[in-house]
C-alpha cells in the first residue's frame, strides 16, 4: 500500500482492500494483546531452523509462513522429532508453493499437541452490515465440513458494532459455543483479547483454528490468521507497515506499488490500463470475450489509473505494463466521467514522449465521455504509429486482441 | 418522479472548502442542483464563491439545516474525519446523507450503520459517486452531462460503470442513477433501491450493476424474485477476475456463496433478471425491453 500519498477523497481504488497477515504476524498482533500463544522463531534458512529447534529442544512444529490457507494439506506443516529433521522439513518447505505462493520462510515452534482443537473467528459480516463471532468446540481443519453437515456445532453470534464485546457479551458467546466449563474463565478472557486484536488492530478477520487445549487445560492459539483493513491501517496505524513484507510481490506488482499505482499482473498477453475498478475489471472480460476470436489472449494485468490521468500517471502505468514481457498489445480504455477525454489523450501523448522508444507495443485507445471530441482530435493528430483509435469498448477490445494475436 | 433526490432537494456540502469538496461543489451548482451551503466548523460564518454562487459556511449541520432548510448533504471529508461527520449529520436528522469519501476504515462504517438503526438518516456510500436525478438535481460527483430524463432507473457498485451504462443508455434517460459504492459495508444497499425504484412510479425498468465479492447481489436477486415487477436488467463486473487466494475459514461459513461473477449473474438470471455479460450487451437487454414498452 503507498503510504504518504494521502488520497483523501480522490475517487479511485483500493477501499477494502485486505493485507492478509502470515501466521507469525498475526501471533504477534495475538502476544500484543494478551491473546495466549507461542510465537516461536521465524526461519528463512533450513540451517536457521536447525538453530531454533536445538535451542527449543524436543518436539517442533515446521510451519510455511504463506498468506494462504490449506498449508497443512499441501505438506506445509511437519512435526519435527529431532533439529536434523526440523532442518530436512525446512529444507522442503522453503521454496515450495502453495496456491501459487511460494514459500520463503518457515516458522518454528515447540509442538504442544493439543487435547481438543476448537474454533473461533471474529469478522466482518458484509450481510449483516456488522460484525460475527464464529465459535465451535469442534474446530481442526474441518471445520468447514461440520458447518455444513452439522451447522448446530458452529455458533454465529453477531456483535454491535457500537457495544463490541462487553465482559458480558463474551460470557454469552463462551456458554453458547459451549466450552467447557472448567476452560470457561479462560475463554471469556481469550474472547475479549481476540476481540481487542480486531478492533485496536482495525482487522477484518481475526481467526484461530485450533484455538487448542493443551495438557493441563491450558488456552492457546496454536494458529492464527489476521486480515487488516488498508483503509485503516492508512488513516491510524502507520505501524502497520512492519507487516508488509515486499519478498513474495511480484517484482511489476512492486514496482507499481512504488508508484502507487493499483496494479495486478496476470496471466494474459493484453495490458489494460482504464480508471475506475468497475470499469477496469468490465474491461477484462470485454477482452477475455474478444480473445475467444483471437487465439485465446487474455488480459495481462489490472491496472486502474483513477480520476486523474495525467502524462505522469499515464507514462508510469505504460511503463509497467511495457515491463511486462508477455504483453503484446495494450488497451486504454477511458471513459471521462471527471476527467475530461482531452486530459486523458494528452496524458497519453505526454506518455509516449516520456517513454519514447520504450514504448514499443500497440496501443489501442477508447475515449468516451466527457469532452471525447476534443481527445480524440488529439490522438487523430498526434498520428503516433503505434496508437490505434477505436470508439467502443468492444470493437476496441477486439482491435486489441487481434493485435496481440498477430504480434 | 424520481427516488431520494429531486428538484427540491436542498444540498449542503460537508467538507465544502476542502479540494474536492470545493471542485465538486463547484460541479454541482454548474448542473443546477439547488447547493445552499457547506459546513466547515473552522470557518463559519464565512461565505465561498464556488461555480457563481455565494454559499454560506455553517458550523454545525444543524446550524446548516436550520439556516437553510437542506435536506440533503453531501460529505467530501477525508477518511480519519468521515465517521464523525456521519454522526453529526445524523444527530442533525438530514433526511439524505451522501458520502463520498474513499478510504474510510471498515470498522468506522460499521459503527455508523449501526448508529443508523432507528434514526431518520438514509446513508448513501461511503466510497460512491453519489446520486443524480437528471435534469433535476446532483448530490455527488456523477457528471450531469452524461444523460437526461428517462424511464430508467440504475443502480450500481461502481461509479465508473455507472457513467458507462448511463452512456449507453442516454437516448432513453435515466429516473435516478444511484452508486452505493463498492465497499464492504455501506449505507443504502441494492435491496434498497430496488425497493424505491420499484415504489416508483416514473420508473419503468431497472439496471442493476454488481461487481465480485460478497453476496449483495444474490441477496438482491432474492428480493428481485419476491418484490420487484419491473424488469430488470443486470450487470456483474469480474467474470475472468482471478480468485482471491482466501485466507481463512470464515467467510465460506458465513456465506455460502462464493462470490464469484458467475455465481451472482445465477443467482440473477434464477430471479428473471435478464444478465448481460459486457456493459454494452447489458444496454442492448435493456433496450429490447424498452422499446416493447
Amino acid at each position: 500500500m503507498p503510504r504518504g500519498n494521502p488520497r483523501h477523497c480522490s475517487q479511485t481504488k483500493r477501499t477494502g482492500h485486505l493485507v492478509d497477515l502470515m501466521e507469525f504476524q498475526a501471533k504477534e498482533l495475538f502476544a500484543k494483546h494478551g491473546v495466549a500463544t507461542t510465537l516461536g522463531v521465524v526461519a528463512e534458512t533450513p540451517e536457521a531452523a536447525r538453530a531454533a529447534a536445538e535451542e527449543m529442544g524436543g518436539v517442533t512444529v515446521v510451519k510455511a509462513q504463506v498468506k494462504a490457507g490449506g498449508r497443512g494439506k499441501a505438506g506445509g506443516v511437519k512435526i519435527a522429532k529431532s533439529a536434523d529433521e526440523a532442518e530436512s522439513y525446512a529444507r522442503d518447505i522453503i521454496g515450495m508453493e502453495i496456491k501459487g505462493l511460494r514459500v520463503n520462510r518457515v516458522l518454528v515452534t515447540p509442538a504442544t499437541p493439543p487435547v481438543e482443537e476448537y474454533y473461533f473467528s471474529f469478522l466482518l459480516d458484509r450481510s449483516n452490515r456488522s460484525h460475527l463471532c464464529i465459535a465451535s468446540v469442534e474446530g481442526g481443519v474441518e471445520i468447514e465440513e461440520v458447518a455444513k453437515t452439522n451447522p448446530d456445532a458452529v455458533k454465529k453470534i453477531r456483535i454491535d458494532a457500537l457495544e463490541g464485546v462487553t465482559p458480558e457479551k463474551a460470557a454469552a458467546i463462551v456458554d453458547e459455543a459451549r466450552f467447557p466449563a472448567e476452560l470457561r474463565d479462560q475463554a471469556i478472557e481469550m474472547v475479549q483479547a481476540l476481540w481487542k486484536v480486531y478492533v485496536e488492530e482495525d482487522a477484518t478477520l481475526v481467526e484461530v483454528n485450533p484455538l487448542a487445549r493443551l495438557e493441563g487445560d491450558k488456552l492457546e492459539a496454536l494458529d492464527g490468521k489476521v486480515s487488516l483493513d488498508a483503509n485503516a491501517s492508512e488513516v491510524r496505524h502507520p505501524d502497520h507497515e512492519q507487516f508488509e513484507i515486499r519478498d513474495e510481490e511480484d517484482p511489476l506488482e512492486a514496482a507499481a506499488k512504488d508508484k502507487g499505482l493499483n496494479y495486478v499482473k496476470l496471466d494474459g498477453q493484453v495490458g489494460i490500463i482504464g480508471n475506475g475498478a468497475g470499469l477496469v475489471m468490465s474491461t477484462l472480460d470485454v477482452v477475455a470475450y474478444a480473445g475467444e476470436d483471437h487465439g485465446g489472449v487474455k488480459p495481462a494485468n489490472f491496472l486502474d489509473i483513477g480520476g486523474g490521468a495525467n502524462a505522469q500517471v499515464m507514462a508510469d502505468g505504460l511503463h509497467i505494463i511495457l515491463g511486462d514481457p508477455q504483453v503484446k498489445s495494450v488497451f486504454v480504455n477511458v471513459f471521462g466521467g471527471i476527467t475530461a477525454c482531452d486530459e486523458v489523450a494528452n496524458g497519453i501523448k505526454g506518455a509516449l514522449e516520456i517513454l519514447g522508444d520504450e514504448a514499443a507495443k500497440p496501443l489501442v485507445v477508447r475515449l468516451d465521455g466527457n469532452n471525447v471530441d476534443e481527445g480524440r482530435r488529439i490522438l487523430d493528430e498526434l498520428n503516433h504509429p503505434l496508437v490505434t483509435q477505436v470508439d467502443t469498448m468492444d470493437g476496441a477490445a477486439d482491435k486489441a486482441a487481434q493485435l496481440a494475436h498477430q504480434a | 418522479m424520481s427516488i431520494y433526490l429531486n428538484k427540491d432537494s436542498k444540498i449542503i456540502v460537508q467538507g465544502m472548502t476542502g479540494g474536492m469538496g470545493a471542485k465538486h461543489t463547484t460541479l454541482m451548482v454548474q448542473s443546477g442542483a439547488n447547493i445552499v451551503g457547506g459546513v466547515n466548523a473552522r470557518k463559519a460564518g464565512q461565505t465561498v464563491e464556488l461555480g457563481g454562487k455565494e454559499l454560506p459556511v455553517f458550523g454545525t449541520v444543524e446550524e446548516a439545516m436550520k439556516e437553510t432548510g437542506a435536506d440533503v448533504s453531501v460529505a467530501f471529508v477525508p477518511p480519519a474525519f468521515t465517521k464523525d461527520a456521519c454522526i453529526e449529520a445524523i444527530d442533525a436528522e438530514i433526511p439524505l446523507l451522501v458520502v463520498i469519501t474513499e478510504g474510510v476504515p471498515v470498522l468506522d462504517t460499521a459503527e455508523v450503520v449501526q448508529y443508523l438503526e432507528g434514526k431518520s438518516t438514509r446513508m448513501i456510500g461511503p466510497n460512491c459517486p453519489g446520486i443524480i436525478t437528471p435534469d433535476e438535481s446532483l448530490a455527488g460527483i456523477t457528471p450531469h452531462t452524461i444523460a437526461g430524463k428517462g424511464p430508467v432507473g440504475l443502480v450500481s457498485k461502481s461509479g465508473t460503470l455507472t457513467y458507462q451504462m448511463m452512456y449507453e443508455l442516454k437516448d432513453f434517460g435515466f429516473t435516478t442513477a444511484i452508486g452505493i459504492g463498492g465497499d464492504p459495508i455501506i449505507g443504502t444497499t441494492h435491496i434498497d433501491a430496488l425497493e424505491a425504484f420499484e415504489n416508483d412510479p416514473e420508473t419503468k425498468a431497472i439496471v442493476m450493476i454488481g461487481e465480485i465479492g460478497g453476496d449483495a447481489e444474490e441477496r438482491a436477486a432474492a428480493y428481485i424474485k419476491e418484490h420487484v415487477t419491473k424488469p430488470v436488467v443486470g450487470y456483474v463486473a469480474g467474470f475472468t477476475a482471478p480468485e482471491g487466494k482466501t485466507m481463512g475459514h470464515a467467510g465460506a461459513i458465513v456465506s455460502g456463496s462464493s462470490g464469484t461473477a458467475q455465481a451472482k449473474k445465477e443467482a440473477l438470471e434464477a430471479a428473471g433478471v435478464k444478465v448481460g455479460k459486457t456493459p454494452s450487451e447489458t444496454a442492448a437487454l435493456m433496450r429490447e425491453i424498452l422499446q416493447k414498452l
